[in-house]
Parts: structure tokens; sequence; C-alpha cells
């Protein structure tokens, strides 16, 4: 009997347990917002410049870019601490396997931009030496275009990848899809005027 | 220019009158000044050939300055497949020569210079792994540019532009695999 | 052990007191620095053997960037082919366009208009400018002066607005075409030019050598590191800036003049610009520092004689002649333009060059960029064998370092300005 109607009851949360949990919500909505925040803002790239496109990386990371403002300065060298791959220059047969070594000693979360012409699809270079394309080989989650990208533009590929951050959260690359075929589009269209140039 | 690298190519005919130089200008061009000169060697004289350009004063080339290999296939008018082009640089004269040395299929080899100028290393390497030219004597003939494993020799004529596949050749990492 | 007398090792072996050096030989262990580390820059792999921290032996693996530079010059033709040659050397692309169009004029017989060949010498030395800035600034971060980096960095940005203003393009500026440019100079580039050199530049190289040379973390990691002599330096073919720091009086700028370097360039016996042509004899990484900084001030001394009076004129050859292409407003405006752009783009048409072989080199900020050009008479290069100064300079790094302590790599290698791209093509 005793039993029955200690079952029967509902259960009756107090005012306090009401708090708590409502206040546990929160903060917990709270620390997923701000986790997202502070990992969004404080990207850790990983510089893997081979070729001319390193060269727009450095002039992104110099003073008149600076790359800071989005919170990504910070570039280590090695992989183990970092979040962010940018693949810049086009990558040889003899490179395609450090590149993948170098993915795979990523620890999760992580990303990939894809960075210029020659990462993306191997650009000028349609020879026997360089990979059409990392993506053919590696997950990439943005690509900028360009040969070589404006530091603007990747600065675009930079805020690309953190609003992947805000919407996703912390879900580890293998939850994401392959290839999410975001491409930083160029904001300014140029008309070709007749006579500029020849 | 010309003037300059004369006496040098009449004074290496007369050292080696055995061999047919037949000194020619790069390029034949009506107007214009013929500057640059070469001489043609064949691969068995050309370590005595280069050995006095080197060490004659008279010659003195200290430098070589660049070593290129053309692969003559289809050519117009041309004998022999492959050529190896010395060009030699002499600081204290100032002068240049080219010196040209032709080798075939099957077996293509050329003496090695590096004991003369330490500056052929890489760039014998380098004539071997793009026309598999042998350089014999060469201290370490190891490919230079193109990795490990790889069979052809990708600037002779004969070898397409996009290769054969090999671009193609490695494991897929997805996003659960990694 | 001793391997060779000439190298620096002895300073190095003399440990503290009581200390009692390992057998030699026994205890060798292998580093592998790079493919992907931060003071390679780009792609270089070196098998170091260390004997504690002390080099023992070097091996350079290379071709980590090869991309098949000369095989795809025998697919394109002669103009197409300057948009591969910026991605040559990424550090001063106008200086390889430059270089590459030089040897193809030699082959095709052209002589270009002094208009022309002004704006090519003065953007030649911007790029010169532009390749040392880098150099040295890289060499200052990888010894770790950050600040060091970002000072030319700051100063290289304003180039980069010059070559966007006169085509388009930051660094990938493919200026130059056979007998020509691509297009005219605008009006207010030559104040911009002027204004940088004579204000912004000679303040960015005070405040480095300032930053750097009273910099004694600097002094005493570059100083007596990585020497090489005069002779070593002629037999390993050592080019440019590496062989005048060791000795070697040698400038094409001087030896084979050629745009405005040689007198009489606009055919009215105008006088060749001067210059004088630093020369070190240290043969460290010091000096190659400093030669780099030296002829920094000789190349804003040849833009400021040239920036006041480009001639007036064409900058294409013979705008009547069917060698260099129309120009669009005639191509989009004429029946006759089009066809003659037609025959210039279309394979085995148009103006074709002689059979035969011709080898053209400029002095470029790494030293002698040339290119052996072997024609058949068709519209492309049967082969564009390029001199790269990178990858003839770097051979000696292998005997550099021997000797040396492993942080010195860095600084050998920052000084050696390796380009790899132009290493491996
Ligand atoms: S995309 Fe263009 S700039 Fe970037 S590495 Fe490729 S060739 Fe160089």
């Amino acid at each position: 009997m005793g039993l029955a109607s200690a079952g029967s009851m509902p259960y009756q949360e107090s005012k306090e347990e009401f708090l708590t949990t409502k206040l546990s919500h929160l903060i917990d909505l709270l620390r997923k917002q701000s986790i997202n925040w502070s990992r969004k803002n404080s990207l850790w790239p990983m510089p893997f410049a081979t070729a001319c496109c390193g060269i727009e990386l450095m002039a992104t990371g110099a003073s008149r870019y600076d790359i800071a403002r989005f919170g990504a300065e910070v570039m280590r060298f090695t992989p183990r601490q970092c979040d962010l791959m940018i693949c810049a220059g086009r990558v040889a047969i003899k490179t395609m396997p450090v590149l993948q070594r170098i993915y795979m000693q990523m620890a999760e979360p992580k990303w990939v931009i894809s960075m210029g012409a020659c990462a993306s699809t191997g650009g000028v270079f349609d020879t026997y030496a360089v990979v059409q394309g990392v993506d053919q080989f590696l997950p990439v989650d943005v690509y900028v275009p360009g040969c070589p990208p404006r530091p603007e533009t990747l600065l675009e590929g930079v805020m690309a990848i953190q609003r992947l951050v805000d919407n996703e959260g912390m879900i580890n690359s293998k939850d994401r899809e392959r290839g999410l075929g975001l491409v930083v589009q160029p904001t300014v269209q140029v008309e070709v005027e007749k006579g500029a140039g020849k | 220019m010309s003037a300059k690298i004369t006496p040098v190519i009449e004074l290496l005919q007369k050292q080696f009158s055995d061999i047919d130089f037949a000194p020619a200008p790069l390029l034949e061009m009506e107007d214009q000044s013929k500057e640059q000169w070469c001489v043609k060697v064949g691969a068995d004289k050309l370590m005595a050939v280069m050995s006095f350009l080197r060490s004659d004063e008279r010659c003195a080339f200290e430098q070589l300055s660049d070593l290129a290999g053309v692969d003559y296939l289809n050519f117009p008018n041309a004998k022999d497949r492959y050529g190896v082009t010395y060009s030699l640089l002499s600081l204290s004269n100032e002068h240049r020569l080219w010196v040209k040395v032709f080798v075939n299929d099957p077996n293509p080899e050329v003496p090695s210079v590096v004991s003369i100028w330490h500056g052929a290393t890489w760039m014998e390497r380098e004539v071997w792994d793009m026309f598999g030219v042998r350089f014999t004597d060469h201290p370490d003939l190891r490919r230079i540019l193109t990795w490990e494993g790889f069979e052809a020799h990708p600037l002779r004529k004969d070898y397409p532009l996009t290769g054969r596949g090999e671009r193609e050749n490695f494991k897929v990492i997805t996003r659960e695999s990694a | 052990m001793m391997t060779t007398a000439t190298s620096p090792q002895e300073t190095h072996q003399a440990g503290p007191a009581g200390y009692a050096p390992e057998e030699p030989g026994g205890d060798l262990w292998a580093l592998n620095f790079g493919p992907q580390h931060p003071a390679t820059h780009t792609t270089l792999r070196h098998v170091l053997e260390l004997d504690g921290e002390v080099i023992r032996s070097c091996t350079v693996h290379i071709g980590y960037l090869h991309s098949g530079f000369e095989k795809l010059a025998e697919h394109m033709n002669f103009n197409q082919y300057v948009v591969v040659t910026d991605r040559m050397n990424y550090v001063s692309p106008m200086a390889n366009n430059i270089a590459w169009h030089h040897a193809c004029e030699k082959l095709f017989g052209i002589e270009l208009t002094p208009r022309c060949k002004v704006i090519r010498t003065i953007i030649a030395e911007l790029a010169r400018i532009q390749d040392h800035l880098l150099s040295v600034g890289a060499t200052g971060l990888d010894l770790g002066a950050f600040t060091a980096f970002m000072y030319p960095f700051n100063a290289r940005e304003t180039i980069y607005d010059l070559c966007e203003e006169i085509c388009g393009a930051r660094f990938t500026t493919s200026y130059t075409r056979v007998g020509g440019l691509m297009q005219d100079i605008t009006p207010r580039w030559p104040g911009m030019v002027k204004d940088y050199c004579t204000d912004e530049l000679p303040k960015a190289l005070h405040d480095l050598e300032n930053l750097l040379l009273r910099n004694r973390i600097f002094i005493e990691r570059t100083k007596g590191v990585g020497q090489i002599s005069r002779e070593e330096a002629i037999n390993w073919g050592i080019t440019g800036p590496l062989a005048r720091s060791a000795g070697v009086r040698r400038d094409l700028r001087k030896d084979e003049p050629y745009l405005c370097y040689a007198d009489n360039w606009d055919g009215q016996g105008a006088k060749a610009v001067s210059f004088k042509v630093p020369i070190a004899t240290g043969g460290d990484c010091l000096a190659r520092f400093q030669v780099r900084m030296a002829e920094m001030r000789e190349s804003i001394k040849i833009i400021i004689q040239l920036v006041d009076n480009i001639p007036s004129g064409p900058v294409d050859v013979l705008p009547n002649d069917k060698m260099a292409l129309p120009s669009k407003d005639e191509v989009y405006g004429s029946i006759e333009g089009l066809i003659h752009h037609f025959e210039q783009v279309m394979t085995n048409r148009g103006h074709t060059p002689p059979v035969g072989e011709v080898y053209g080199a400029n002095e470029t900020a790494n030293g002698e960029l040339g290119f052996y050009l072997v024609s058949d008479g068709g519209n492309m290069p049967y082969r564009a064998r390029c001199r790269p100064p990178s990858f003839i300079n770097y051979q000696c790094f292998e005997k550099l370092i021997v000797g040396h302590k492993i942080s010195d790599v860095v600084a050998v290698l920052g000084s050696l300005n390796v380009i790899a791209a132009e290493l491996d093509r």
C-alpha cells in the first residue's frame, strides 16, 4: 500500500531543485555557447604552406592584414597543437603522404582549408607530378579560390570556418559529411571593360 | 663575345686535332652577332676536353654554369636522341662556351664531371632523373626530384604531360578513417 | 672525427674542462629536419646525422614541390609560359617574367623599345628589393626576431600595391609579353614608385638594420656560420649575393649587361645606369645579410635615376609588325586586329622563332636566372631549361653545415634564401 501510494504520488520538485535544474540548463547552454564562441575565436592554424600561396598566407599573418583580428594568429607547426589546417599551395606526389600523415596527427575536432587553385584542383599545373586537388584524398571543409587568393579571401575562408564552428559546435570531423562544399564566393564581381589590358 | 671565344676554340682544335669539334653558333641568325658558340665532343673524349678547358689558363673555365639535357626525339634533322649541354663560364677571361655531347639508346652514358666542377653534382642527378642519361663515376647518382619507386623519366618526349596515373595513386583518407 | 680541415668544427668540439668527447662514430643519431618544418619556409628535407648537437653529416632531399615546370613549357607558347614563371620564384615574380622574355627575345632577335626597357629595369629592381626584404626578414624570424620579420614585410606590401597598379595582381603578375609588356603603366605609377623609394623604403631599411645589426644575438648567430671560400663558391657554381659575399666579383648587370644596365640602351647613346656592386669577403651568413642590405640601397639608386624620365613612346616593339600581341582595343574594334590576334595565339601560326638554341640570363635576387631554349621552329619551345639559382646555390648546403650545431641550420638556410618552387620546378 505504502509502496503503491508512494508510486502514484507525483514527484514534487522543491523550489530550490527547480531552480538548479533550470540553472544547470542555462549553464549548459552558456557553456556550449561560450565554448563554441571561444573555440571559433581561437583557431590555431597549422600552415601547410608549400608554394606561392604560402607567401600570401604569410602576408595574411603580417601587419597589414593581421589575422590576429580573427584570433587565428597562433600558427603552430606541430600538428598536435592545431585544429585548423591551411593547405596552401600545390601538393606534389612526394608531399601527399606527408600531408596525409600530418592530417592524421591532428587532434579532433579539426578543420581543413584548401587554399588556392592548386590545392583545390591542381591549378595551372596539370602535370604528372601534381595532385589534382587534395580533396580527392583528404576531407576538406572550405575551399578558398584564387591563384593566389588575396589575403581578404583567406580571411573570408577563416570566417567560414568560424561559422561552421558556431553552427555545429565541437562535432568531430567524422560526424560531419565529407566535403562540406563550402566555397568562398567572390564578393565583388568585376566587369571586364573594353580596352582593359590585352 | 665571339671575338673572345674564337681563340679558345682554335686552341682546343689544336690541342685535340683528332676530334672534330664542329664549332657553330648556338643560334644562326643573319642580322645578329653570333655570340654564343658551341662545340661537339664525343662521350669518350669528354673528360680530356673538359679537364683541358678547366686547367688551361687561356680557357680557364672555372665554373660550370649550367648543365641541360635535351631529348631530340622528332626534332627536325636530329641524328641522335639525347643531348647533354654543358654551359661553361670563365670568370677570369669573361667568356662562355657551350659543349654538347650526344648519346643514344639503349644505354645513354656520359662520364661525370663532378671531379672537375663540384657544382655538377645535383645537375647531373637531375639529368639522370629527367632523361635517364647515366653519368658514370658520379659519387651518388640517385633520383633527385621525383619520388622513390618512380620508373619513368618524365622529360623524355615520349612521356605524357599528365603522367601515367601516378597522381591518382594514394590511399583516400575519409573523415571516418582519420 | 675530423672530417674536413676547412670546417670550423674545432671550435665546437672544445667542451668544458674535463669533458671527454665520446668515441667518434660511437653515438650518432639521425634527425629528420623537414619536410614540414617552420624554418624550411617551404618543403625541404634534411637528414642530419648528429653527435650530440654537432652535425656530422647532412643529406638533403628535395623534390617535394616538383611540379613539372619544364615539361609544361613544352606545351605552351612563348607568351603563355610567362604565367608559369610567376610561380617559379614566387618571392620576386616580376624578375622571372623579365628573365623568361629576355631569353625569348634573344631567340626572336627582338630589340625592345626604350620605354619598355626602362619600365622593365624599374620592376626588376623592385623585384630584387622584394626578394631581399623577405630573405632578411625571414632570417630574422628564424633566429627568433619576430619584429624584424614584420618591418620588411610591411615594406613589401607597398611593392605589391605597385604591382597591382600596373597589372592588377598582387604577385602573380605575368606582366611581360614577347617584345613588350602586357599594358602600359598608369600615369601615377612613377610618382608612387618615387615616393616609395625616397621615403618609405629607406626608413624601413634603416629600422631593419638597427634592429638586427645592433642585436648581439643576431650577430653571434650569423657571424662565422656557414662560411664558404671564394674558390669553393666558384667551383660549386654559386652566383648572386651568395657568391658576392664570398668575394666573387660577378654581376651579370655589369658583366653581360642587358636592359638599361647596358650603355646606349635607347639607341641614342644613353649612359647605363650607374650603381655599385657590393662585395663582401666574409662568406658567412652575416656577410650575406650585409650584401643584401647594400644591394637594396643600390637598387633604390637605380630606380631613382630612371623613374623621373621614363621615355615616351610605345611599350611594344614595332606596332605594325606582327610580332607582339595587338592591344585589346584593336582586337575587339577591328577585323585586322582580330585576325592578327588569332594568328598569334593559334598553334603553329603567327610569328615563329628560328630553329636553334639560345641561352639568356638575368641577374635576379638569388643569382643568375637563365633560360636555355631549344626551338624547332614551332611556336612552342622544344625545350625550355631553366638555370635555377636556388637549386645550384643550395647544393653546397651539405658541406656548409657540417661541424655546426643544429640551431645553425636555420641561420644558414635563411641566408641561402632557398625558394622551393625554383629549387624543384
Ligand atoms: S594556387 Fe596559384 S599562387 Fe597558389 S600555389 Fe598554386 S600556383 Fe601558386
